[in-house]
C-alpha cells in the first residue's frame, strides 16, 4: 500500500528595510558583533518598540503579490503580540510577533514540478523580529551573544499543509524565493546568512486517511538539504508506523553531515509562550490609501515583462530566462526596446550567453556590466549590417569592450575585424580554393553535404575568418552548380 | 522658601533674590537633615545638581528663563537619567547608571530644572506603602510610624516634607494618586498617552503613567506644561496640541457637575476619610458646583481585574532583567538556566516575585481566556461605565484611599489587604482617565485625607481648575508636617 507525504512549509524571510523593525540600527549583515544593536535591541530598561514602516508596506506588497494584486487578504487591523521565553539572544525576554492576527492571511504560490501545475494556498504570514545570535566557539567554555541580528524585520509566512513530496516542496520554496527576492524585491534570498529560511512540517498516512503526527524539520538552510531532509524524515516516519510504531510530534534538526534528523525536543517539552497582546504598540492600522500606494509602487509582474519580451520578438525561452530576475528583467527589456526588431533576439542571446558568463565571472550585477546597452546596440547593427561576424562580435569585439577598449567600430577598426563582403574579392579565394581541392568538390558533386562544409572552412581559413559567411555560401553554391 | 509655590520660585530667581544654586543648595541641605529619617531619597548627588544649577543661574541671566528654570525637581527612581543610578528600587538594577535621558528627564533638562535627586519607591512600582524598595521604607513624614503611600512614596514624602518643591511620580494603580492622599500633598496621573513613557522602567504598559507632585494645583499645571506632549519614540504616546493647563485654573466653578459615585462611599471606605471627603464636597457646593449621583456598577471588579492585567504585562516586561547583559548577576550558578533562576530569585523581592508568577499564570497555555481575556472585558466595562457617568457629570469625585497612612509593616502580610488600598483610584488606570489627588483634610492621628477628582479624557485642565478653586478657599494643602527635625 502507498504512502501520501504531507508537507507544509514555515518560511522565515528577511526583510531589506535599511533599520530594524522596531528600532532605528541598521541591518546590515556581516558587522563587527553587537556594534549594530542600539538601546531598544538590547532591552535597556525603559526603551521602547516603533514599528518600521517600511517593513509593515513590504509585508503589504507581499500580501498583493500572493492575492493577484487584491488586498481582501490584508487584515487592515493587526495586532503584535509577545512571545515569552528565555533565552540569551532574545533581550526583551519575548519577541514581537504577531499571533491571533497577522497582517496577511490566505494567498497562494503557484509551481510547475514535472510540469504540472499546482496552486499551494498560503494560511497566513505575519511581521516579527528576529533573535541575535548566540555563538558557541572561541569563549573557553563561554558562550558569546552578537544582537547586531536582534530586531531584524522578518516575514513569517506559512503554507497550508499542501506539498506531497520533496520535490514540491522545493519548487514551492524556490517559487516562493524567487517572488520574494525577484518579484517584489522585499528579501535578498541569502540562504547561507539565514535571510531565507524554511522549516518543513512532514506527516505521512495512507491517501485518504486524516493527517498523520508532523515533525518540524528545522535548519534547511539549502534547496538542496531541503529535498533530502524531507525525504530521510518521510523514510523515517513510513519506517516507524509500518513496524507499528508511532510517530510522536517533535521538532527534529536537520544535519547536513550525516543527512539525517535529530530530535530537538518533544511536543511535551515544548515552551509555553504566553502569548498577549504587545501593550506598547497599538493594533496596526493599515489605511486603503496607503494600499493603494503600496500597489502603485509595486514593480511590475515579472510575467507581464516576460509576455513584453515575447511581443519585442523573443523565443518564449529566451523570455523566461531573461526574466528569471529582476535585475536581467529590467535591462533586457531597455536594451531591447530601443533595438532594431531583427536585432532582438540575437542581443537576447548575448545577454544568456557571453554577458551573463562575463558578469557572474566578476560577480557584478547586471545594472554594474563593463558593457554597456548602447555599446551592445552598437555592435548589433555591426552585426546586422555585415561589417563583423557574429563569432567574431562575441569572440573579440566584446571582450574588448570588456577590457575598455572602446567603441565596436574602433575596435573593428584596430583589430581589423571588417567582414570581406565584396563578392569579387571572395569569388576570387573560392576559385583559388577549389582548384586546389579537386577532391572534395568531386564528393560534394557526388551527394556528400560534409565536403561542402570543409570548402567552407578552407575559404574561411584563406580569408582568415573574415569572409562574410552568407556570401561565401552563396558563392560557393553558385560556383559549385548545386 | 521652603514653602513657597513654584510661581514664586520662579519669580524670585527672575528676581535675582536668590540663585539656582542658593536653591538648589536650600533643599539639599534639608534633604540632608531629613532623609536619614524619611530615607524619600535613594541618590542625591550635589555635584551633579549644583552643576545643573549653575547652567541653569547663567541662563537665567542672559534672560532666556522658562517658568521653571532653576527650580530643584526629584524625580522617582523609575525615570531613567543618564549618569544616575535608576534602580527602581530593587536590587537586581541596584548596579543600574543611565545610560541616557527618558523623555520626562529631557524635558526638565530642556526647561533649564535642576535634577535634585532619585526618590525612593516600591521597587518596580509594586506597591502601595514604598515598603517594598531594596533600599528599605520610606516614612510618612506626618508621622514616620506610618507609610507615606506608595509606590511613589518617595516622591510623595520629598514634597510633603518640603524636601522638594516638587517631584514626578507614576501612577500604574494609584500610585502618584494614593501616596499624594496619605502623604498630604497633590498628586495627578494624565490621560493614558499624555505624557510619554520612553525612559521609565515598565511596570504594566498599558497602565503606566507619569505625572507630578506638588504642593499646589497650580504647581501642577505648570509641571503639566512641561511634561506633557507628543513623542514618536513611545508608539502610545498621543498626538495632540500642546495645551496650557494653567488657562483654566482661576474658572469659576458655578454649573459645575460634581459625580458622586455611590459604590466609593460603602463598605470599606474608613469614616474619618468620609467625613474629610463630604465637607470637600459641601465646599465645591458653596463653589457653585451641583452634586450629581453617579453609578460605576463595576467598580468592584477593577481591582481583580488589575491584578491580572498588571501582573500579566509586568511578568512579560521583567524578563529582561535576566543577568545578561546589565544589572545584578547570581555569583555562582552551573548553568544558563540555574544563572537565570538565581539572578531572578536573588533580585527580585518577594512582592515582584508574586506578581512575576501570578501574571505568568494567567497567560499560561489554557488560563488565558479566563483570566487576560476576562480581565480585558472587564476593562471595557469599567470604562463605560465612566463613559455612562461623564454623561451626566463633568467630574467623578470621592475619596483618593479608603483609609489614612496606616503604620509600617501593617498589611505587608496580607497582600490583598495591601491591594485594597487602591480600590478607588485603580478604575481610572484601567479606563486611562486623568485623575488627581489633593489634600481635603485630616483623620485619625493628624493623618492627611486626599479628595480624587478623575476627569473625562484630555480634561486635565478641568481637575486642576476645580482642585485649584477648592484651594483658593481652603488651605489643607498649605499646612506641614510637625516635628520634623531641622
Amino acid at each position: 500500500m502507498n504512502w501520501e507525504i504531507v508537507i507544509g512549509l514555515e518560511t522565515h524571510a528577511q526583510l531589506s528595510t535599511a533599520s530594524k523593525m522596531f528600532s532605528g540600527a541598521s541591518t546590515a549583515f556581516g558587522a563587527a558583533p553587537n556594534t549594530q544593536a542600539c538601546a531598544v535591541d538590547i532591552a535597556l530598561p525603559g526603551v521602547l518598540p516603533v514599528a518600521n514602516r517600511e517593513a509593515v508596506a513590504m509585508a503589504v506588497r507581499f500580501g498583493l503579490a500572493v492575492n493577484d494584486g487584491k488586498a481582501e487578504n490584508i487584515n487592515r487591523r493587526s495586532v503584535f503580540a509577545r512571545k515569552n521565553y528565555f533565552y540569551p539572544d532574545l533581550p526583551k525576554g519575548y519577541q514581537i510577533s504577531q499571533f491571533e492576527l497577522p497582517i496577511v492571511k490566505g494567498g497562494r504560490i503557484r509551481i510547475t514540478v514535472n510540469g504540472v501545475e499546482k496552486t499551494i494556498r498560503l494560511t497566513r504570514a505575519h511581521l516579527e523580529e528576529d533573535a541575535g545570535k548566540s555563538l558557541h566557539e572561541d569563549f573557553h567554555g563561554m558562550s558569546g551573544i552578537d544582537l547586531n541580528r536582534a530586531g531584524t524585520p522578518l516575514l513569517e509566512i506559512v503554507s497550508e499543509p499542501e506539498m506531497r513530496s520533496a520535490g514540491e516542496a522545493v519548487a514551492y520554496a524556490k517559487a516562493l524565493h524567487r517572488l520574494v527576492v525577484e518579484e517584489i524585491e522585499i528579501c535578498d534570498g541569502n540562504m547561507q546568512e539565514g535571510s531565507f529560511r524554511c522549516d518543513a512540517n512532514v506527516s505521512v498516512r495512507r491517501p485518504g486517511e486524516p493527517l498523520g503526527t508532523r515533525c518540524e524539520i528545522k535548519n534547511l538552510n539549502s534547496f538542496r538539504f531541503m529535498e533530502r531532509a524531507i525525504e530521510f524524515e518521510a523514510k523515517r516516519q513510513i519506517e516507524i508506523l509500518e513496524d507499528n510504531g508511532k510517530i510522536v510530534q517533535e521538532t527534529r534538526l536537520y544535519d547536513p553531515d550525516t543527512d539525517e534528523t535529530r530530535s530537538m525536543r518533544t511536543k511535551e517539552e515544548a515552551h509555553d509562550y504566553r502569548y498577549f497582546p504587545d501593550p506598547d504598540l497599538p493594533p496596526l492600522v493599515v489605511t486603503e490609501e496607503w494600499i493603494e500606494q503600496i500597489k502603485k509602487a509595486m514593480p511590475e509582474s515579472l510575467q507581464v515583462q516576460r509576455d513584453r519580451l515575447v511581443e519585442l520578438g523573443l523565443y518564449v525561452q529566451q523570455a523566461d530566462q531573461l526574466t528569471a530576475s529582476r535585475s536581467t528583467s529590467t535591462a533586457a527589456l531597455s536594451l531591447l526596446a530601443d533595438a532594431p526588431p531583427k536585432e532582438r533576439s540575437m542581443l537576447a542571446n548575448w545577454m544568456l550567453g557571453p554577458l551573463s558568463a562575463k558578469l557572474n565571472e566578476e560577480k557584478l550585477d547586471i545594472k554594474d556590466s563593463k558593457v554597456k546597452p548602447d555599446q551592445l546596440r552598437a555592435l548589433s547593427r555591426r552585426v546586422a549590417d555585415g561589417t563583423v561576424s557574429n563569432s567574431s562580435a562575441m569572440g573579440e569585439v566584446f571582450p574588448a569592450m570588456w577590457n575598455g577598449e572602446g567603441s565596436p567600430d574602433e575596435i573593428i577598426a584596430k583589430r581589423g575585424l571588417k567582414q570581406i563582403s565584396d563578392s569579387g574579392a571572395i569569388e576570387k579565394i573560392v576559385d583559388e580554393v577549389l582548384s586546389k581541392n579537386a577532391k572534395q568538390v568531386e564528393d560534394y558533386r557526388a551527394g556528400k553535404e560534409k565536403a561542402f562544409n570543409s570548402l567552407v572552412g578552407q575559404v574561411m581559413k584563406a580569408t582568415q575568418g573574415k569572409a562574410n559567411p552568407a556570401q561565401v555560401n552563396e558563392i560557393l553554391k553558385r560556383k559549385l552548380g548545386r | 522658601m521652603l514653602n513657597a509655590s513654584l510661581k514664586e520660585l520662579s519669580a524670585s530667581l527672575a528676581a535675582k533674590e536668590i540663585s539656582s544654586v542658593e536653591l538648589t543648595k536650600l533643599f539639599l541641605a534639608r534633604i540632608k537633615a531629613l532623609n536619614g529619617e524619611l530615607n524619600a531619597f535613594i541618590t542625591v548627588d550635589e555635584e551633579k545638581s549644583l552643576a545643573q544649577a549653575r547652567a541653569a543661574d547663567a541662563r537665567i541671566a542672559k534672560g532666556a528663563a522658562r517658568p521653571l528654570t532653576g527650580i530643584p525637581v526629584a524625580h522617582k527612581d523609575i525615570f531613567v537619567a543618564r549618569d544616575w543610578l535608576t534602580s527602581c528600587g530593587s536590587k537586581i538594577l541596584s548596579n543600574f547608571v543611565g545610560p541616557y535621558d527618558a523623555h520626562l528627564i529631557e524635558r526638565f533638562n530642556g526647561a533649564g530644572a535642576v535634577l535634585l535627586g532619585k526618590t525612593n519607591m516600591d521597587e518596580f512600582a509594586m506597591g502601595s506603602s514604598s515598603e517594598s524598595s531594596f533600599y528599605g521604607p520610606v516614612k510618612n513624614p506626618w508621622n514616620p510610624a506610618c507609610v507615606p503611600g506608595g509606590s511613589s512614596g518617595g516622591s510623595a514624602a520629598a514634597v510633603a516634607a518640603r524636601m522638594a518643591p516638587a517631584a514626578t511620580g507614576t501612577d500604574t494603580g494609584g500610585s502618584i494618586r494614593q501616596p499624594a492622599a496619605l502623604s498630604g500633598v497633590c498628586g495627578l496621573k494624565p490621560t493614558y498617552g499624555l505624557v510619554s513613557r520612553y525612559g521609565m522602567v515598565a511596570f504594566a504598559s498599558s497602565l503606566d503613567q507619569a505625572g507630578p507632585f506638588a504642593k499646589s494645583a497650580e504647581d501642577l499645571a505648570l509641571l503639566l506644561n512641561v511634561i506633557t506632549g507628543f513623542d514618536p519614540r513611545d508608539s502610545t504616546s498621543i498626538e495632540r496640541e500642546p495645551e496650557d493647563y494653567t488657562r483654566d485654573l482661576e474658572k469659576p466653578l458655578s454649573g459645575l457637575r460634581v459625580g458622586v459615585p455611590k459604590e466609593h462611599f460603602g463598605e470599606g471606605l474608613a469614616p474619618d476619610v468620609g467625613a474629610a471627603v463630604e465637607a470637600a464636597l459641601a465646599q465645591l457646593e458653596k463653589l457653585g458646583a451641583k452634586r450629581v449621583p453617579v453609578d460605576l456598577p463595576n467598580s468592584s471588579l477593577s481591582v481583580p481585574a488589575y491584578y491580572v492585567i498588571a501582573p500579566a504585562e509586568a511578568s512579560s516586561n521583567l524578563s529582561r532583567f535576566d543577568g545578561a547583559r546589565y544589572g545584578y548577576r547570581a555569583k555562582d550558578y552551573v548553568d544558563l538556566a540555574d544563572m537565570y533562576r538565581k539572578t531572578r530569585a536573588e533580585g527580585f523581592g518577594e512582592e515582584v516575585r508574586r506578581r512575576i508568577l501570578i501574571g505568568t499564570y494567567v497567560l499560561s497555555h489554557g488560563y488565558y481566556d479566563a483570566y487576560y481575556l476576562k480581565a480585558q472585558r472587564i476593562r471595557r466595562l469599567i470604562a463605560r461605565d465612566f463613559a455612562e457617568a461623564f454623561k451626566r457629570c463633568d467630574l467623578v469625585v470621592g475619596p483618593t484611599s479608603p483609609t489614612v497612612a496606616f503604620k509600617i509593616g501593617a498589611k505587608t502580610a496580607d497582600p490583598v489587604q495591601m491591594y485594597l488600598n487602591d480600590i478607588y483610584t485603580i478604575p481610572a488606570n484601567l479606563a486611562g482617565l486623568p485623575a488627581a489627588s489633593i489634600p481635603c483634610g485630616f483623620g485619625a492621628g493628624g493623618l492627611p485625607v486626599g479628595l480624587h477628582l478623575v476627569g473625562n479624557y484630555f480634561s486635565e485642565a478641568k481637575i486642576l481648575n476645580v482642585a485649584h478653586r477648592y484651594q483658593r478657599e481652603t488651605d489643607w494643602h498649605r499646612r506641614e508636617p510637625a516635628g520634623l527635625k531641622s
